[in-house]
This record gives structure tokens, sequence and C-alpha cells, in this order.
């Protein structure tokens, strides 16, 4: 579904992504892991066409898209959301979504239907009429979803949806992922929350100072000494090792 | 075409020394920007203000406008920091585009008053020194454009050592440079900004001064300054020093040649066609790195 | 709600003016009131549904009222063909300085500052040379007559004018229910996730720049039909680009009859104050100038605002650098 080969962007002398790649297939959810600017974003960025890479190229479903612009990417099937969610402040929660729906519908009410449903499938439906500035942290991002998921695409890339939730709140949003994924969309996010990590992708990619450290399932690569060093820092590997050495001698 | 020296040369000179009153009002200009980020609309209606208030010291009390400068230059510098302090940032509740709106409602109220207490008329003073000339051997120059020069190029030094060497300069640019964190350590922002548009307004009031004895004031002054000031500034990159003074030198002899060429009417189209392409292609100046 | 009954009562009101008012002076007063609130009507599709603000709205006004004086006095077209291919000129010249000034991602104050200028260049331009009256502006001869677009009774301006306003209305209420205007707003509130969304980022705003640039030239238009000159100085002045802006945020942006409400509030109480002053030149202007810092400062929905009951369409967070 999305090939990435070696992908790369730099600012300046920093090598933001540096020859990242990797593969989604159709109907999976992979999620990006990485300590805090290691380039996840970037590399999104770069897929979704808000940063031109300097290198590399990006394949969805069989064709380019390296470096269009993003609306383009978006009517071929790939649509992002924001770490720092980004509403339509003085348009209602209705409003708001209808403008994801508006892709494939000219038909305003049609739009705003399609809105209705999106709503209902991420938990929105009581908010439908409120301004979007007054949702809370939680409502924001389920409308960041919602918004891309009106759309009707293919595959979404999900920048840390979870992020300032509490447990609660983390909870009831994994089912409407699963659900998402359930109605077809491939599903690439970003994210911090191990917990939702582990409950919702099968494969995950580990980023490190632009680079792709490590890749496999889910499980494997929570436990590869090289992420855990990313995470935790030098040594780190030698040292949880060593403990769990410890623990498990007689 | 043919280029006369004789012709160009005065032209030059005289484009320089215009171009340094350009440059100390696009510094008071640029600082304001770089600092608030604001780009203030009533910058040019401050420079047509300060220009009557040394017409009518001259004019009601016989002060010299180089003399002027020791008054007003402070009077503006209170002036700017009230305007700030109780009308801008009360009524632009933080938003970019309210500020340029509140600056251009202080601009249709300063030069529409004006109008309407001094009437159009165009005025001058007459200065025992304003028809003096020096010659510099190929070339004759008011004494009055010399003293501009030299006095708008001491104003702008003043200012960037007010910014460079004191205390309130440092709290100036650490607001510039990281609000929150100035606030952090103490910093009264608000009254970091009220100062920063003092200054920006004292340093009007100082090329007003400069202007007046070569110039001439009506209430539409103001309107034509204010293109010129953002052209200045945006061809040196917002924010810049030495940017804005280099600009003004440079926008000044674009202005004298294309008057000399052009026309005076044609001539003024240099300085708005040069805006708008230093927009569209190189919105970080012409000194500015790309960002 | 409340504010679009109150203005479509006052739309119904206006209507009335030319059968109820037998003073000429009253006449030309609202007739002028109805042309500077579709003026504003024209601001308000860029600036207020699309959060880029214009400051040089003249440079559309003045193509409109120059393309069809010189067209009728130079070339001897007919006013109404003249008019029409004047208000072309609006919707290109409109295109063509959105496709600049978008593709180079100007917005905010430099889009403003940038408009400005234009409008400046037109002005010098327009004063520079015969063919375009040279700065004493163009008369288009007296000829009444149906055929000529020029109506004995200025009644028939004064209907002609409303129904502008009218057009106006219904082009805001379709930007308010269409795809197109959900866009544009959407581009308002935030353009990168517009641009996620499947928006696209310049056509939008080059769109609503063409269609804001044939409505005021629509006005320069009437503006030379209605009183046969037109000057550089009016046309392409700061003071047309600032009326237009001003009876739109006054009246309140993004909304179908804030520039009606604007345009009607602030003409009654800058013509009170003329009244009162003895008019006095500049001091009117100054007065809007109050008027509209003081909007911004207590009235930040504008009278709009005012008359509805949700307070918050425009949102404290949606600030644009």
């Amino acid at each position: 579904m999305l090939e990435v080969r070696e992908l790369s962007k730099r600012f300046g002398g920093i090598r933001a992504v540096d020859s990242a790649s990797l593969d989604i297939n159709e109907g999976e959810i992979v999620a990006l892991l990485g300590p805090n600017g290691a380039g996840k974003t970037t590399l999104f960025a770069a897929i979704a066409g808000f940063v031109r890479p300097d290198a590399g190229s990006v394949r969805l479903i069989g064709s380019d898209i390296t470096g269009l612009p993003p609306h383009v990417i978006c009517a071929r099937g790939l649509v992002r959301t924001f770490q720092i969610v980004q509403p339509f402040g003085a348009l209602t929660v209705r409003e708001n979504i209808a403008v994801g729906a508006h892709l494939h519908h000219a038909s305003r009410r049609q739009a705003l239907t399609r809105a209705e449903e999106v709503a209902e499938q991420v938990g929105l439906a009581p908010r439908l009429d409120q301004p979007a500035a007054t949702l809370t942290v939680a409502g924001r991002k389920r409308l960041e979803l919602a918004r891309a998921l009106a759309t009707d695409p293919k595959l979404l890339l999900l920048d840390e949806v979870m992020a300032g939730l509490n447990p609660t709140e983390v909870s009831e949003i994994v089912p409407v992922i699963q659900a998402i994924r359930g109605s077809g969309v491939t599903i690439l996010l970003i994210e911090h929350v191990m917990q939702a990590v582990v409950s919702l992708a099968e494969r995950a990619y580990v980023l490190n100072n632009g680079r792709i450290i490590a890749s496999g399932t889910t499980a494997e690569v929570a436990s590869d000494p090289q992420v855990i060093e990313a995470y935790l820092g030098h040594g780190a590997a030698a040292r949880v090792q060593s403990r769990l050495e410890a623990r498990h001698a007689p | 075409m043919m280029v006369n020296f004789s012709l160009l040369l005065p032209a030059v000179l005289n484009g320089v020394t215009t171009g340094a009153i350009y440059a100390l009002i696009a510094l008071g200009l640029t600082l304001i920007y770089g600092v608030l980020h604001i780009i203030n609309f009533a910058h040019g209606s401050l420079l047509m203000l300060a220009l009557y208030a040394a017409f009518f010291l001259y004019t009601l009390a016989g002060i010299d406008p180089y003399v002027a400068v020791l008054i007003l230059v402070p009077a503006f510098f209170v002036l700017g920091y009230g305007l700030q302090r109780f009308v801008i940032q009360p009524t632009s509740h933080g938003r970019d585009e309210n500020i340029l709106l509140v600056t251009l409602g202080l601009a249709i109220i300063i030069d529409n008053l004006a109008l309407w207490l001094w009437t159009s008329t165009t005025r001058t003073i007459d200065t025992s020194y304003a028809f003096e000339v020096i010659d510099l051997g190929f070339a004759f120059i008011p004494l009055p454009k010399i003293i501009a020069f030299f006095g708008a190029l001491a104003f702008a030094a003043l200012l960037w050592a007010l910014i460079t060497f004191t205390d309130l300069g440092r709290a100036i640019r650490a607001v510039a440079r990281e609000r929150d964190g100035a606030r952090l350590v103490g910093i009264r922002v608000e009254h970091v900004y009220a100062m920063t548009f003092g200054i920006g307004t004292a340093a009007v009031a100082a090329a007003a001064c400069f202007l007046l004895p070569t110039f001439y004031v009506t209430p539409q002054v103001g309107y034509a300054f204010v293109l010129v000031a953002f052209t200045t500034v945006v061809l040196g990159g917002m924010g810049s020093f030495v940017g804005a003074l280099s600009a003004g030198l440079l926008l000044g002899i674009v202005e004298s040649l294309g008057g000399l060429y052009l026309g005076e009417s044609l001539g003024q189209l240099g300085i708005f066609v040069i805006f708008i392409l230093i927009l569209l292609f190189r919105p970080m100046g012409l000194f500015g790195a790309r960002a | 709600m409340t504010a679009k009954i109150a203005g479509a009562v006052l739309l119904a009101l206006l209507f009335c003016v030319p059968f109820a008012v037998q003073s000429e002076f009253w006449l030309s007063f609202w007739l002028l009131v109805l042309m500077y609130a579709f003026l504003g009507q024209s601001w308000n599709v860029l600036g207020g549904y699309g959060g880029q603000f214009s400051f040089g709205h003249a440079l559309f006004f003045g193509i409109g009222a120059f393309g069809t004086a010189i067209l009728q006095v130079r070339h001897g077209v007919n006013a109404y063909a003249a008019g029409a291919i004047a208000i072309a000129l609006g919707a290109i010249v409109g295109g063509a300085v959105g496709l600049l000034v978008f593709r180079y991602r100007l917005r905010g104050a430099y889009f403003a500052l940038v408009t400005l200028a234009f409008a400046e260049v037109a002005r010098i331009l327009i004063s520079s040379f015969d063919y375009t009256g040279s700065g004493f502006g163009m008369l288009v001869p007296l000829a009444r007559g149906v055929a000529n677009f020029q109506f004995e009774d200025r009644r028939v301006f004064y209907v002609i004018a409303w129904v502008l306003v009218v057009i106006g209305a219904l082009v805001a209420w379709w930007l308010e229910n269409s795809r197109f205007g959900a866009r544009l707003m959407a581009v308002r509130e935030n353009e990168d996730a517009a641009q996620a969304l499947g928006i696209d980022l310049i056509r939008t705003k080059v769109c609503a720049i063409t269609l804001s640039g044939a409505m005021a030239a629509t006005v320069g238009v009437f503006y030379v039909q209605n009183f046969l000159f037109v000057d550089s100085h009016l046309a392409f002045g700061p003071a047309m680009s600032i009326e237009a802006l001003l009876v739109s945020i006054i009246g309140g942006m993004g909304t179908m009859f804030g520039p009606l409400f604007g345009a009607v509030v602030l003409h009654a109480l800058g013509e009170a104050a003329k009244q009162i002053t003895g008019n006095a030149p500049g001091l009117n202007l100054a007065f809007y100038g109050l008027l509209l810092i003081l909007a911004l400062r207590f009235l930040p929905n504008g009278i709009t605002g005012l008359l509805s009951r949700h307070p918050a369409r425009r949102s404290p967070e949606s600030t644009h650098a």
C-alpha cells in the first residue's frame, strides 16, 4: 500500500530524516516509534507532502506521490492528522468534519450527513453543534481523527492521537481506531502511549536520529536492545539486561 | 541613455541624504516589528504629527527644529509608550490582524484630525540656513541636508548603542527572541513592548526634526511615508537594524534617480514596484538569509 | 439567526426609501450607503470568509470605474458592454494579483501591504497618462437614456444598488452553504489542516479574490454610471480601500449582512457627526477611525455579533503570524 524508499530530509545541517524506508500492507496497523526529536513528525510531513524530501521516493498503491502537494496526496487517499491539533476553531464540529467530507461530496447536504455519520463513529455525536474551539483536548483529538476519516482515506497517518489523554480516554479511543481499521482503512501511527501501541499495532518501525533502527512485530521491537538504548540512553540496554539476569539468577 | 555626471552625482548625493532620513524612520518601524512582531501602520501618521509639532514649535515659539529634537524625542517617546500600552495592546486581543487594523484606525484618526485642525495647506518653515550650500568640489549640497544626514546617522548609532549596551536593550532583545522565556525570568513584557514602541516613535520624532527644514508638511504626508518606510523595512529584512539602514540609503538613491530619469510621478512608482517584488521573491529582505 | 432576520427587515425598509423619501439629498445618501454595503460585501468575501485582509480593494473598484469610463470615452463602447468588460477586467486583475501573491505564500500583514502597494501602483500609472485622464479624471458625456445606462430618475440607480446588495447577500448565503464556502472558511481558520484535508489553498484563495475583484469592479462601474465622473485619487486612493474594510469589520466579518449593517451604522453616525460639527473636513473620517478601534476593542464580531446569540464565531485561537 505504502512504500517509502530511502527518504531523506535535512534542515540546515540536521538530518531530520536520513534515508528511511518502510512498507505498509493493506489492512495493517503499523506503529512508528522513536524518542522525541527522532524525526517521526518530519517523516510524516514528507510522506504527506508538507515538506519536500531531499531524496528518496514515496509510492502509494503503486503510484509515485513523492513531492506532490498535500491536497493532491489527500485526494489520492492518504490523509494525515496533526500532533498539535489544528481545529477550524470558529466552525462547529459538524462543519469541521464536513470540510473533510467535501473531498468526495460536492453537495453541502451530503457532506453534512456524512459528517454526522463520522461523528457517530468517533463518539463526537453529542458535540456536533459546538464550536470546535470549545472542545476539550480529548474532543479535539477525536475531531482531528474525524475530519481525516471524513475524506474516506485508504491510508490514515495518525500523529499522536493519544498524547495528552488520560487513561480512560485512551481506552475509549483504542476501539475507535480498531473499528476504523475494521472498515478497511490502513493505519500508520506515531504513538508514545506504549500500552496503546501494543494493543493496536501488529508491526512497528523505530526511528532514531532520522534513521530506522529497528522493525518487526511490536513485541520484537520493544525488546530490541538498540531500541531500549535509543529511548533510555547509552548503556541502558546492558543495565536492563543485567537487572533481568540478576532477577532470574538463583 | 547618456550618463551625465554633473546631474547624476548631485542626484545620488541628494538621494543619500533623503535615504538617511528614510533609514531613521524605518529603524523605528523595524524595531517595533522585530520586538512586537506587529506592523505599525500609524508610523507615517506619527511622523506627520511630529512634523507639525516641529513646525509649530518653530513658528509659534521660535524653537529651531534641530533644538526641538530635545523636546520632541522625549515627548513622542511618551506618546508611543501610551499608545501601545493603553490603545493597541488592549484593543488587539492578541490577534495579529487586529493589531494591523488598530494601527490603521490610529492612522485614520491622526491623519483626519490633522486635516480638520490644520487643513490641507502645505506648510514650510524659513530658516536662515535653508539656502546655504556646501561646495563639495564636484557638487553643491544644501547645508540642512548635510545636517539631516549626519543627524540621522548619529541618532541611528544612539539607538544601536541603546539596544546593545543598556539593560533596557538587553530586555528588549530578550523579549524579541523569546517572549515567554523573558516573562519567566521576570521581565515585564508589556512594559518592554510599550518601551519599544516608544523608542520607535521617538525615532520618528527625530527624523521629523531633521526633515522639516528641507521638506514640507501636510496631513497626507504620513501616508506617503508609511509605504516608503515599509518598503525600506522589507527590503532590509524585517527586524534587521543594518538592513534598514542600508535599504534606506538605497531607496533614497533609487527615488532620486527615478525622479531624475522618469519624472516625479513615475519616480515614486519605483519604490512600490520594489516593495512588491521584494515581498514576492525575497520576503526575508535583500540582506536577510533564506529562512 | 436573529441577525439574518434583522438584515432581511433592513433590506425591506431600504427598498421603501425612494418611495417614502422625497429629498434628493437623502436619496443620494442612502444610495451611497447601499453602494458601500456592496463594496464591503466584496471585501467580506475575501477578508471575512477567506481571512485575507486586503488594504487595497480600491484597486478593483478603480479597474471597474476606469475600465468602463475609458471604454466609453476613448473607444465609444456601449455603456452596458463597457460595464460588462470592466467587471470581467476586475475579475481578471483579481485573479492575476491572487495568483502572484498567493503562489508566493503572502498572507496576514504582508498580504495587506502588498495589496495596498498594488493599488498605489495603479493610482500612479493612471495619473501618468493622457489616455487614462492623467490625474484630472475621466468625464463620461451626459447622454440620458436607457440605452446609455444613464437614467434621469435617480430612483432607478437606487433600485439597481439595492438589487446589488441583495445579490451580495445571496453570494454570502451561498458561501455559507456550499463546498466552496466551506473550503474558503477552512482556509481562513487553518491553512495546514485545510491542505491536509485535500483543499487546494492557492486555487481556493484565487477564486475568492477573483469573485471579490469582480464585485468591487461592479461598484466602480455603478459609480461611473451614477456620477459620470471618476478620478484616480478617488478610485485608487486609500479612502476607498478603507471604506471597503471598515463597513465589513464594523458590521461583522464573515457574516451575511455584516457589510450592510456596517455601511448603514457607519454612514448614519458619520452623517450625524457631520451635521453636529458643521461639515468640518476630516472630522467624520477621524470618527470612522475611532469607530474602527472601538469595534475591535468591544465588538470583536461587529454589529452582527451584538444581534446574534452565538458570540464566538471567530475563535481566539485562530491567530496567524
